[in-house]
């Protein structure tokens, strides 16, 4: 192997079409004889469908067909499932109420967005004008928004199936018992009530799906802006609609973001597969952006009470956690799995912890559905754990640094010494912890930013810095482990590798880029194993129809978990080709080095090109006995364990005493991804997950009313970061190799956004905690300048 | 009821009959194709939509396209001179100033515009000039530094 592209910073191949404008989003296309889909939703957030009249709207012309939920029951077509699993407590296994794709006459909506029908014709003008003629009666009756509020005796029930509009309840953790008698007998004990609010991911691109079924092949095509082709097919194909995978070709073309919402499987994605059958022609759907607001799944949304004890010397001797999560009216593809597997099992932090419990209750409010967005439970865990930390240190007396540095987990590199078992199911794979909280202290120059603080605190502008360390589980993830949690698939990934007889290779993952820069890393990876020009690498991904399957991108999995399988076929083609190189070089197999793109016999300059052993296999003339043509190979990887990455992130804000404006003046990410095949993309991963994480803190979250409207569902109303309110991030990182998958690698996608948002409130609560308001212990996200003004006047 | 109208894209020019509703972005991704220019949103937000109208940069969704007629329109397709691009979006690849794409050519127009009304544009003005534009995936960091690049080559080209 050389080493002419890993860890470079490669310019990325995929640029040239984005930067001209002929990237190819799903909503780009526009088939022969494609009609446009309108979907009617209800206003309503609980609400019985009583009639429909469709009359009119058929009658217009240029309307091709108007479907309802009837016409969807009557084909015998079931609801879209959840793909995880999770049992009650008892045992018993979660309510799982159907998720129709379109609601019928005499049942009830369940969220504001709920789709009711769909209008069908020759232009989305006319469509949406048709879809203004259907006439639906509904009888409205109450909603219930909020989870903890949801679980009431009494409240709005979402679901019959569901007493209490409990979904599941669930714990995880050492007996709760033995962490009470902790709890209890701990010096001191933190204590927090919070809110981790509700996100909307909002990817720039709005959803969209066309379908073409085509009568000739009895075929069917599904373009869609989706994280996971493969598992959209299986999905679509298996429950929903009934109709065999090999006659189903699933393509996600180039994807404008996704951020854990394009990864589920939507109702609209078999709407239009399904109607497209009915009418025979190509039908498409682009969701609008304030469709997109209630329809798309919604991130974290949870209600919690955290206790952490302390020993007289500042160790952390227990954990224990109440919490409500809100999965809103149906359950979506990953969300069970994200309050539970991906969110309880973090509750160790980087920390020594001996006792913790976590009591989980998920239930159903008249919301559109939460599921994963980016860091998917991992956010909610250290928010949790770090909010704990400063507030602790803050009412102990103690400096955050040095309490965190006293409660590590020591180093372990997870080859000389092993992983790190933790009380809460998972093994931590290798760490420094305690050096990337060095490098970002002394990044942050700690000492002089306290006098800085001292000075700013008799200003009216107060100064204040928080801390975050954390860490997350991804790379996800190996499929016994999951399948015991719940998962109702495996988690590993495909990778295929097929060289051309030119000796130019094509590479098809299962992994899906929508931004992540794929295209490069992945040929880095290969370019380099292989000893081949970069330019001699192209990546496919996204179309069932060429890669073999694959479980798609979210998790921080794809270099992980997709890279490895594609390093799996490498050695497949350099092992195969080595059997070549023997054969043109008169040698034996095991004098065979193979280095540089070329097979070397060891101690000689006898040599023979890996573009001359492609060749070869191609034209098999003067060839191995009993050795097959080709040079073609595809793996199948499923990782050993999870990886995880960890980090300190330190944010320093400036609050302004008379508005409460609080200015994002510094934000320092010190991360610990693996290792890195392209530090620039790295970067810009951690730029991205920051800006998601610090928008949280700052500025962004979803806001229903006691009715269930949304009422801040447009990119006016729902506030994200632009340009001016952050600053140039200041980054660095150490490389702890993963010690279980080829590529030492440990994933990038998520570590900005499971880190930032704390450090940002922690800085925001020390600003206020250095002016005088010692006694401030909570401000609710995002901490806009009321709710700061706010906690120092009241 | 149709209306007809001529506009110049990219150096091209077009007749085309249009509805009176239809927006400028719809005209040009549907009707003439240029899918380049992205929507986003329904509510002016996002920026996606930029394009330059008689050289000045207009969110495409915020114009309907008989409001075009007679004028001579540059999207992301029309920005690069022949097989060589665009300072920023020479800017944009070098700096990883984009991820996913789908804001990148709005972005670019955008910058574009701010360019040749402050060809020295300081960090701060950058990002106030960029404040109508949504990006989801960078946290604007490198696209800050990929309009630096090209203020940098642009300044340079000028002087040279």
């Amino acid at each position: 192997m050389s080493n002419k592209y890993i860890g470079k910073a490669v310019k990325r191949v995929e640029d040239k079409r984005f930067i001209t404008g002929k990237g190819k989003y799903t909503d780009d296309m526009i088939l022969p004889r494609q009609t446009y889909a309108y979907i009617i939703r209800s206003p309503y957030a609980h609400a019985q469908v009583k009639s429909i009249d469709i009359s009119q709207a058929l009658a217009t012309e240029g309307v091709v067909a108007v479907f309802t939920g009837d016409d969807i029951a009557q084909s015998g077509i079931n609801g879209v499932p959840a793909g995880w699993q999770v049992n009650f407590k008892n045992g018993d296994i979660m309510k799982e109420p159907p998720h129709p794709l379109l609601v019928g006459t005499g049942s009830t909506v369940k969220h504001v967005g709920d789709a009711v029908a769909v209008v069908i014709a020759e232009s989305k003008e006319i469509a949406a004008d048709a879809a203004e003629l259907v006439e639906i009666d509904y009888e409205v009756f109450d909603a219930v928004v909020n989870p903890v509020e949801a679980v009431k005796e009494g409240a709005p029930l979402v679901h019959e199936s569901a007493p209490n509009n409990i979904a599941f309840d669930w714990e995880i953790g050492n007996p709760k018992a033995e962490v009470d008698e902790a709890i209890a007998n701990s010096h001191h004990v933190t204590s927090l009530e919070f809110v981790n609010q509700r996100m909307v991911p909002n990817p720039i691109e709005p959803r969209s799906a066309i379908g073409h079924y085509e009568s000739s092949s009895d075929r069917y095509t599904l373009y869609t802006s989706t994280q996971n082709p493969h598992l959209i097919r299986l999905l679509m194909c298996a429950f929903v609609l009934g109709i065999p995978e090999h006659k189903v070709r699933v393509v996600g073309p180039d994807v404008g973001g996704g951020f854990g919402s394009k990864i589920f499987h939507y109702t609209e994605e078999a709407l239009v597969t399904w109607c497209s059958k009915q009418i025979e022609r190509p039908v498409k759907w682009t969701s609008e952006r304030s469709e997109a607001f209630i329809t798309d799944a919604h991130g974290r949304d949870h209600v919690t009470h955290a206790e952490m004890g302390f020993d007289k010397d500042g160790n952390v001797t227990a954990l224990r956690i109440k919490t409500f999560a809100n999965l809103g009216a149906y359950l979506s593809t990953f969300a069970p799995a994200v309050p539970t597997y991906l969110h309880g099992t973090l509750l160790q932090g980087l920390y020594t912890t001996p006792k913790i419990h976590l009591d989980m209750t998920c239930a159903f409010t008249h919301t559109n559905a939460v599921d994963a967005y980016r860091g998917a439970g991992r956010p909610e865990a250290t928010y949790l754990l770090e909010r704990l930390m400063d507030l602790a240190a803050h009412e102990m007396g103690v400096d955050p640094v040095e309490l965190r540095l006293k409660n590590f987990i020591p180093p372990f590199d997870g080859v000389n010494q092993p992983g790190y078992q933790t009380q809460v199911a998972l093994q931590y794979d290798s760490g420094n912890y305690h050096e990337v909280l060095r490098r970002g202290v002394a990044m942050l120059g700690y000492e002089e930013f306290r006098k800085a603080q001292a000075e700013a605190a008799q200003s009216n502008k107060l100064l204040g810095v928080g801390f975050s360390t954390y860490i997350e589980a991804c790379g996800i993830a190996p499929s016994a482990v999951v399948g015991a949690l719940g998962a109702r698939a495996g988690l590993y990934e495909v990778g295929q590798v097929r060289v051309q007889p030119t000796g130019k290779v094509s590479v098809y993952t299962g992994a899906h880029s929508h931004g992540q820069g794929h295209e490069t890393t992945f040929a880095q990876v290969v370019a380099d194993k292989l000893g081949i020009p970069l330019e001699d690498v192209e990546i496919h991904h996204g179309d069932t129809e060429t890669v073999a399957f694959g479980m798609g991108t979210y998790g921080s999995r794809s270099l992980a978990v997709g890279g490895s399988a594609i390093v799996k076929s490498l050695e497949k083609i350099i092992e195969k080709g080595a059997k070549i190189a023997a054969h043109k070089l008169e040698a034996n197999e095991e004098d065979l080095t193979f280095a540089d793109g070329k097979y070397t016999v060891n101690g000689t300059d006898k040599s023979v090109a890996f573009g001359d052993i492609a060749l070869t296999a191609y034209v098999p003339h003067n060839y191995p006995a009993g050795l097959e043509p080709g040079l073609d190979f595809s793996s199948f990887y499923d990782p050993a364990n999870f990886t995880y990455p960890y980090g300190c992130h330190i944010a320093v804000v400036e609050v302004d005493k008379e508005t409460g404006k609080v200015s994002l003046k510094r934000f320092i990410a010190v991360d610990d991804v693996g290792n890195v095949i392209n530090p620039m993309i790295v970067d810009g991963q951690i730029h991205g997950g920051l800006a998601q994480g610090i928008g949280q803190a700052l500025l962004e979250g979803a806001i229903f009313d006691e009715n269930g409207q949304l009422i801040n569902g447009s990119y006016m109303d729902y506030c994200m970061p632009r340009a001016d309110d952050l600053p140039m991030f200041e980054l660095d990182r150490t490389e702890t190799p993963c010690p279980h998958n080829p590529l030492g690698v440990k994933g990038a996608g998520e570590a900005g956004c499971i880190g930032s948002t704390p450090a940002v409130v922690n800085a925001v609560l020390d600003a206020l905690w250095s002016g005088g308001f010692g006694h401030v212990k909570d401000i609710l996200m995002p901490t806009t300048p009321e709710r700061v003004w706010r906690a120092m006047n009241s | 009821m149709e209306i007809k109208i001529s506009v110049n894209v990219n150096g091209k020019n077009y007749v085309r009959e249009v509805e009176p509703r239809t927006l400028l972005v719809h005209f040009l991704r549907d009707t003439l194709r240029l899918t380049g220019t992205h929507i986003g949103c329904d509510t002016s937000s996002c920026g996606a939509c930029t394009i330059h109208v008689d050289g000045v940069a207009v969110k495409s969704c915020t114009m309907l396209a008989v409001q075009a007629d007679g004028s001579s329109i540059t999207t992301i397709e029309g920005l690069a001179q022949g097989a060589e691009l665009h300072p920023l979006q020479e800017g944009f690849k070098e700096c990883h100033g984009l991820q996913c794409g789908f804001c990148t050519p709005g972005m670019i127009m955008t910058a574009a515009d701010l360019l040749a009304k402050n060809p020295n544009p300081s960090e701060a003005e950058i990002r106030h000039g960029l404040e109508g534009n949504f990006c989801r995936c960078t946290g604007y960091h490198n696209i800050v530094k990929a309009v630096q690049y090209a203020a940098e080559k642009m300044g340079t080209e000028i002087s040279a």
